[in-house]
C-alpha cells in the first residue's frame, strides 16, 4: 500500500501539488485523472522519488519513502516500475536488451532465463519478431508497450504508468489496460495509472482520483463516478457525447 | 549581465561541478556492465578517432616543418635545427594540445549530446527509478576510457605529425631527409613525453567531466541538447588551453 500525506510541491512559486492526501492499494488499479496541466505526472514523479515534495509524507507499507537519500531508497527501488510518458527507451540498446536491462543489473539469472523472461513480457504486450530491432525503429504505440514490458519484467509491486494509453489505437489500447488489470490482481501489486481515457476508467478503475489544478478533488470506485454530482469532475468527464450516454 | 552575476553563475556551476563528479565515484552495481560500456567507450574514443587525429597530425606536422624553414634565414644555423623544431613543438604542443580540442570538439560534442538527450527524453529518469547510479553509469566508463585511450591515440599523433614533416619537408624540396632525421634525433629529451602524456589525462579528464556536466543538466528539448553540446566544446576548450598553460609553468619551468 502507498500513502501519501498532505503532500505540497511547488516549481518557482507555482503551486502545482497542493496537500494531496490519499491511499492506493495493492491489487487494484488506481487510476488518477485530471486535465492536462493538473499535475498527475508531477504527483507520480514524486511517488517514485524524481521530484522531491516540498511538504507532507510518502509511505510505501508503512515506511517512509521521502526525505530518504539515494541509498536508503535502493531497497524500495527493486519494487518500483514505471512506464514514462513518453516511454524513455534506451536508444542505445535493442527492444530486448531495453527489457533484459534490469534484470542484467539486479539478478543473477543465466541468459537463458533472462531471455525467456524477456520473451515472456514481450508476448505480454502482445509484441512479436521485434526483439533485434531499434527503438527508433518501432511505432509511438510500440515503444510505449516495449516500455511497459521493461517496467514488468523484474515483477515489480508497484507499477506506475503515466499515460500507458495515449497515442496506442482503441484495440491496443483495451490491451494494455487488461493487461494492468490482470498482472495487478495476478501478483496482487499496486498499480498507479495516470490517464485520461475514459475508457480506461470505465474498463479497469478500481478506484479513481480525480485531480484538479492540484488538488485531489475527488476519489471513488467506478460505480460512485457514474453517480456523482461533483462539478468539475461531470464537466470533465461527461465532455464527450459518447460518455453522456453512460451517465445514469 | 553583471559581474556579480557573472561570479555568482561560475561559482553555482563550479558547486555543481564538484558535487556531480563526487557522485560517480561508487561502489559499480554490476561490474560486468560497467566493464561493457568502458570497452564501448574505448573503441569509440579511440578507433572512433583515429581517422580525424591522423589526417590533423600529419597537416599540423607538414605546415610546422615549413614554417620553421622559411623562418629559418639564418645561414649559421643547420637545417637540421628544422627536425628538432617540428619535433619538440609537435610532441610538446601541437599533439597533446591541439588534438585534445580536435576531441574536445568530436568527443565533448557526442558525449554531451548523447547525454543530454538521455536527460529529455527522461532515460536517465528511467535509469534512477531501477535504482541505478544514473551518472555513475553513464560518465564513469566515459572518463575512464578516454583517460586510456588519449594517451595513445596522442602518441600516434606524434609519430604522424613527425612524419608528415618529414613528407612535406622533402617533397617541397626545402629540406633533405638527411637533415630532418638526423634534427630528430639530436638533443631528445623523453621526458618530453611523460609531459606530454600528463597534459593529455588531463584534458582528456577535463573534456569528458566537462561535456558529461553539460549534457547530465540539460533543461528542455532538443534545443538545449544543442546549446549544451556548444557549450561542452566551448568549456572544455577554453578549461583545456588554461591548463595547458598551468602544467607548462608547472612542470617545465
Ligand atoms: N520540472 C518542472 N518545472 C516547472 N514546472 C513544472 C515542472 N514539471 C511540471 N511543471 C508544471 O506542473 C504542471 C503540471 O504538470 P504535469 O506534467 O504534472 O501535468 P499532467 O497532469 O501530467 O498533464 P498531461 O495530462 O498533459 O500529461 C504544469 O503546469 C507544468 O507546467
Ligand atoms: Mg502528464
Amino acid at each position: 500500500m502507498i500513502e501519501l500525506k498532505n503532500i505540497s510541491k511547488s516549481f518557482a512559486g507555482r503551486d502545482i501539488l497542493k496537500n494531496v492526501t490519499t491511499t492506493f492499494q495493492p491489487g487494484h488499479v488506481n487510476l488518477v485523472i485530471g486535465g492536462s496541466g493538473s499535475g498527475k505526472t508531477v504527483m507520480m514523479k514524486c511517488m517514485v522519488g524524481l521530484v522531491e515534495i516540498d511538504k507532507g509524507e510518502i509511505l510505501y507499507d508503512g515506511k517512509v519513502f521521502s526525505g530518504l537519500n539515494r541509498k536508503d531508497r535502493k531497497p524500495f527501488r527493486q519494487e518500483i516500475g514505471m512506464v514514462f510518458q513518453g516511454g524513455a527507451l534506451f536508444d542505445s540498446f535493442t527492444v530486448e536488451q531495453n527489457v533484459m536491462f534490469p534484470l542484467n543489473m539486479f539478478t543473477t539469472m543465466s541468459l537463458e532465463e533472462k531471455r525467456d523472461r524477456v520473451n515472456f513480457c514481450l508476448n505480454r504486450v502482445n509484441l512479436v519478431n521485434v526483439n533485434k530491432l531499434s527503438p527508433t525503429e518501432l511505432s509511438g504505440g510500440m515503444k510505449k508497450r516495449v516500455a511497459i514490458a521493461r517496467a514488468i519484467a523484474p515483477k515489480p509491486q508497484y507499477l506506475f504508468c503515466d499515460e500507458p494509453n495515449s497515442g496506442l489505437d482503441p484495440q491496443t489500447s483495451i490491451v494494455i489496460d487488461n493487461l494492468i488489470k490482470e498482472i495487478t490482481e495476478e501478483f496482487s501489486i499496486t498499480a498507479i495509472v495516470n490517464t485520461h481515457d475514459m475508457n480506461s476508467v470505465v474498463e479497469i478503475g478500481d478506484k479513481i482520483i480525480y485531480l484538479y489544478k492540484g488538488e485531489k478533488w475527488w476519489e471513488g470506485s467506478m460505480d460512485d463516478i457514474l453517480r456523482t454530482d461533483n462539478k468539475e469532475l461531470n464537466d470533465f468527464i461527461f465532455a464527450s457525447k459518447l460518455a453522456k450516454g453512460m451517465k445514469r | 549581465m553583471s559581474p556579480l552575476v557573472i561570479t555568482m553563475n561560475w561559482l553555482f556551476h563550479l558547486g555543481r561541478y564538484w558535487i556531480f563528479i563526487k557522485e560517480l565515484i561508487i561502489k559499480p552495481e554490476k561490474f560486468s556492465i560497467y566493464w561493457k560500456q568502458f570497452l564501448r567507450e574505448l573503441d569509440n574514443f579511440g578507433y572512433g578517432s583515429l581517422g580525424i587525429v591522423a589526417l590533423t597530425s600529419v597537416f599540423m606536422g607538414a605546415v610546422i616543418t615549413i614554417q620553421t624553414v622559411y623562418n629559418l634565414v639564418n645561414p649559421l644555423v643547420p637545417l637540421s635545427a628544422v627536425g628538432i623544431v617540428a619535433r619538440d613543438s609537435i610532441i610538446l604542443e601541437f599533439s597533446p594540445t591541439m588534438m585534445s580540442l580536435v576531441l574536445a570538439g568530436k568527443i565533448g560534442s557526442s558525449i554531451a549530446s548523447e547525454i543530454g538527450t538521455m536527460r529529455v527524453t527522461e532515460q536517465i529518469d528511467a535509469l534512477e527509478i531501477m535504482g541505478i547510479n544514473s551518472s555513475a553509469y553513464l560518465v564513469l566508463p566515459k572518463i575512464l576510457a578516454a583517460i586510456c585511450i588519449f594517451p595513445f591515440v596522442v602518441v600516434i599523433s606524434m609519430f604522424l605529425g613527425i612524419f608528415g614533416g618529414w613528407i612535406a619537408g622533402v617533397a617541397a624540396g626545402v629540406i633533405s631527409s638527411a637533415d630532418y632525421i638526423s634534427g630528430i634525433q639530436d638533443g631528445f629529451v623523453p621526458f618530453n613525453i611523460i609531459f606530454a602524456l600528463i597534459k593529455t589525462t588531463t584534458f582528456a579528464y577535463i573534456i569528458t567531466t566537462v561535456s558529461a556536466y553539460q549534457g547530465y543538466y540539460t533543461e528542455g528539448g532538443a534545443l538545449e541538447v544543442g546549446k549544451s553540446s556548444t557549450n561542452a566544446v566551448v568549456y572544455s576548450s577554453i578549461l583545456i588551453l588554461i591548463f595547458d598553460y598551468v602544467l607548462t609553468q608547472l612542470i617545465l619551468t
